[in-house]
């Protein structure tokens, strides 16, 4: 038998359910999430689950990392390039417990520059994958020693 | 609800330098608690950057950004006045906007 509480409890939950998508905007829902890339264990997993190529190293990716960094916790790196057509940028860090640490998209409204802080496990390279819109894939990429690393532990 | 963000978008030149300071634990979920249990992954994996309202800039995040992420980059064209909106959500599905007027 259907009581009066358990009818309220229902409508009570479905209630919040219907708050919740209607709080969601269609443009923050992550269309294109991708939960594999960012459970990938290597540089070369990381790069096929982002459907690129295998990348070439270029000279017209400026990386900056230090050379050290005496807290693996806040690593501050940054990357820019005049390359023209890159759309996205992504973090790799090859020693990471998972590599990839992030992707940047950039419309051409902004230079293609960005400065972040990652978090870094070990001693490890660190890359910086360019992809442009016609499916060039480049890269540049930097060891940074790492004293203190900043993954849990 | 988390702290706010710290957004600061200063005019260089033609374009503007805009920096974004986050507020988030950014847990890896590798991290044990004092009772040894692992402290599940919660972290920004979302963001996206606005410029009056229409889409500048994007970024999908795992857990190895740094705890309060920063994040810095340069826009083009940029007067005094425009608006810079950020947004985020995280893992658990918690977002926030931010807004600052370019200066």
């Amino acid at each position: 038998m259907q009581t009066r509480r358990d009818l309220l409890a229902r409508s009570a939950a479905l209630a919040a359910l219907l708050a919740a998508g209607a709080a969601a905007p269609a443009r923050a829902q992550s269309g294109g999430w991708n939960q594999a890339a960012f459970e990938t264990k290597s540089v070369d997993e990381s790069l096929k689950a982002l459907g690129l190529a295998k990348p070439v190293e270029s000279k017209d990716i400026v990386f900056t990392a230090p050379d050290i960094a005496e807290n693996g916790a806040v690593v501050p790196i940054g990357v820019s390039t005049a390359l023209p057509g890159v759309k996205r940028i992504a973090f790799l860090v090859e020693k990471n417990p998972t590599t990839l640490a992030g992707v940047f998209e950039f419309t051409d409204a902004v230079e293609t520059s960005v400065k972040t802080r990652i978090k870094m496990g070990q001693t490890s390279n660190v890359l910086a994958v360019a992809i442009t819109g016609d499916g060039k894939v480049l890269y540049a990429q930097k060891e940074v020693k790492v004293t203190l690393g900043g993954c849990g532990g | 609800m988390s702290d706010p963000m710290r957004i600061r978008a200063q005019v260089q030149g033609s374009g503007a330098v805009v920096r974004v300071l986050m507020s988030h634990d950014m847990e890896t979920g590798l991290r044990k608690d004092a009772a040894g249990r692992p402290v599940p992954a919660w972290h920004i994996r979302d963001l996206s950057v606005t410029l009056n309202g229409a889409a500048l800039l994007r970024a999908r995040w795992g857990p190895s950004l740094s705890r309060n992420p920063y994040l810095q980059f340069g826009l083009k064209d940029a007067a005094g006045g425009d608006v810079i909106g950020v947004d985020w959500t995280d893992t658990r599905g918690a977002r926030r906007h931010d807004e600052t007027v370019i200066g």
